[in-house]
């Protein structure tokens, strides 16, 4: 198509660069052999192994990661009945009242949703720990996922369900074979999305979490506060080596399935 | 059957669990402290009658006799504006170059804006501890150039919180954006050109109307989030840099004043109701014109 100015290829360059360089920096960083983390004293690997045997990074990773595989999953199942009900429920009684909660949390700042969920845990005089941090990132991560699995509802073919149900497919039998393979992908991404909001958070986390739990955020957070580390760098490093090899891979595999579709839907055609 | 407990179930959790969270904090915001735990006072015990003649709007006075709140509020309010501003201007020209850019460059580009998106806010925050630092590397970078003489004092003063908020939310500003300028009808600003706009004319009179859904959805996605903002100041900005989140965040977990820190919550929600509702009517508005 058209060729890039000089202008536009100046601002992409310097735009990327800002995006991408700090983390850079940062990785770079976390090779570095010298504890003073701005002077360059050689390459090494010597940080990941001090941050293999810190027992406590250790445990908060694993809560982390229970936490997130819990609330994501559970976000999801919610989420994906939330979309369905805004999206094909009709008129019920509080309707409204329904999509406010589900777009409000959206836009909630986290402290005023942390400090929220706390004094109800408290009010109600439930322990705080991995439980209580379960249940604030289920509450916000499946707003998120039935925004992303109602956008796809909408754009569905309605007639499909109903050829189902014509057909002697009882209500849920029709959503299980067709509906959700059929938004599938709009549901995998919003449970990835509600994993990585969870393994993020700090500070709805920080609320409900209480003395008994400690996510890997609310460790960083710690840590970070007395300022930088090379210890936090390599631990950041693996996070961001993780999420990056997981949204490339994710990005391959729909661009492929997409791909494959075209193919399928040509040679329907071809056969017709 | 099936479809009560379709809509029950989302519906009943998000009562518990978002809507009476925050009667809670409403209830506690009108409350007096009180040296136990959980550290208010009123109960349902003495009836509903008493209950409310419990309540009282002190912690508001209260906030409206220290400095600190209305202080905070403001410079709050000027940082999520700035910041705001700052983004737009950051992100406007990687839309445009992104919607200018090859065709098969686009998915690519559009992933590459995405990416941050999904690696850890903390750690994209912190990754600017490191390089803002009096020995850090934007200093050491700047010393070699020759700029500057001696380094330049940026991290812990507002304008590393600036830094970090249009660092953070850049991706917010950038798609919605693009979004507008992909749709825009290139032919539009050659006729603009034909009958003889100049370049920037064409510009500031055909592309930055036609983008303006996107320029206001973007700085809505950045100014809202940046106000409530916790982490950025508490890890960039220094003790002069107040912003409320903040002091909510203190007043709860340092001063352990619940009232207070409620009423601060109370007064956050109230000024970010305006920007929300304004939000929501142009994407509405947006829609329509979609359809």
């Amino acid at each position: 198509m058209n060729r890039l100015s000089w202008f536009n290829v100046t601002s992409l360059t310097l735009g990327f660069a800002f995006l991408y360089l700090p983390m850079l920096i940062l990785i770079v960083y976390s090779f570095n052999e010298s504890k003073l983390v701005t002077v360059w004293a050689g390459f090494s690997t010597k940080w990941y192994g001090e941050l293999i045997q810190n027992e406590a990074f250790l445990d908060a990773a694993w809560v982390t990661i229970k936490v997130a595989i819990m609330s994501s999953t559970l976000a999801t199942i919610l989420g994906t009945m939330a979309a369905y009900v805004l999206v094909r429920g009709g008129r019920f009684m509080g309707r409204t009242l329904f999509s406010g909660m589900i777009y409000a949390p959206l836009v909630m700042p986290e402290v005023i949703t942390g400090l929220s969920l706390l004094l109800l845990f408290i009010g109600i005089g439930l322990d705080r720990g991995v439980m209580t941090i379960v249940l604030a990132h289920t509450t916000v991560a499946m707003c998120y996922v039935s925004v992303v699995v109602s956008s796809r509802l909408v754009t569905f073919d309605r007639s499909l369900e109903e050829a189902a149900l014509d057909l002697g497919c009882s209500g849920f039998d029709a959503f299980r074979l067709v509906t959700l393979p059929i938004i599938a992908p709009a549901v995998i991404s919003g449970w990835l999305l509600a994993f990585t909001l969870s393994l993020d958070d700090l500070v709805i986390a920080s609320f409900a979490a209480g003395p008994s739990a400690t996510t890997l955020p609310i460790k960083i957070f710690s840590a970070v506060r007395l300022g930088v580390s090379p210890e936090i760098n390599a631990l950041s490093t693996i996070m961001i080596s993780i999420v990056a090899v997981g949204v490339i891979t994710a990005s391959l595999i729909s661009k492929r399935a997409s791909i494959k579709q075209q193919k399928d839907e040509q040679a329907a055609a071809r056969a017709t | 059957m099936q479809r009560f407990a379709l809509i029950f179930v989302p519906y009943a959790w998000l009562l518990a669990l978002f809507l009476v969270p925050f009667i809670i904090v409403f209830k506690i915001s009108l409350s007096d402290i009180a040296l136990s735990i959980p550290p208010y006072t009123p109960t349902f015990d003495n009836g509903l009658a008493a209950f409310f003649a419990e309540l009282d709007f002190e912690n508001f006075e209260f906030l409206t006799t220290d400095d600190l709140y209305w202080k905070a509020y403001l410079s709050s309010l000027r940082i999520a504006v700035i910041s705001t501003v700052l983004t737009l201007f950051v992100g406007y020209p990687i839309a445009y170059a992104m919607a200018r850019a090859p065709e098969e460059w686009r998915p690519t580009l559009m992933m590459l804006v995405i990416l941050p998106f999904w690696t850890s806010f903390l750690i994209r925050v912190y990754a600017w501890m490191g390089i803002l630092s009096q020995e850090g590397f934007l200093n050491q970078f700047l010393l070699w150039l020759g700029l500057i003489d001696t380094p330049l004092i940026i991290l812990n003063t507002t304008s590393a919180v600036y830094i970090g908020i249009v660092y953070t939310y850049l991706p917010f500003m950038i798609l919605p954006i693009y979004a507008a300028l992909d749709r825009l009808d290139g032919s539009l600003i050659e006729a603009a050109e034909d009958l003889g706009c100049s370049r920037l004319q064409a510009f500031w009179l055909v592309t930055v109307p036609l983008s303006k859904n996107g320029i206001v959805a973007g700085s809505f996605l950045v100014f809202i989030p940046a106000l409530g903002e916790f982490v950025i100041p508490s890890l960039l900005g220094g003790s002069g840099t107040l912003m409320i989140g903040k002091v909510l965040w203190e007043e709860f977990f340092n001063n352990r004043d619940w009232p207070v820190a409620s009423a601060v919550a109370v007064i956050l929600l109230l000024i970010l109701i305006i920007p929300i509702v304004l939000f929501q009517r142009n994407q509405q508005k947006q829609a329509e014109a979609d359809a």
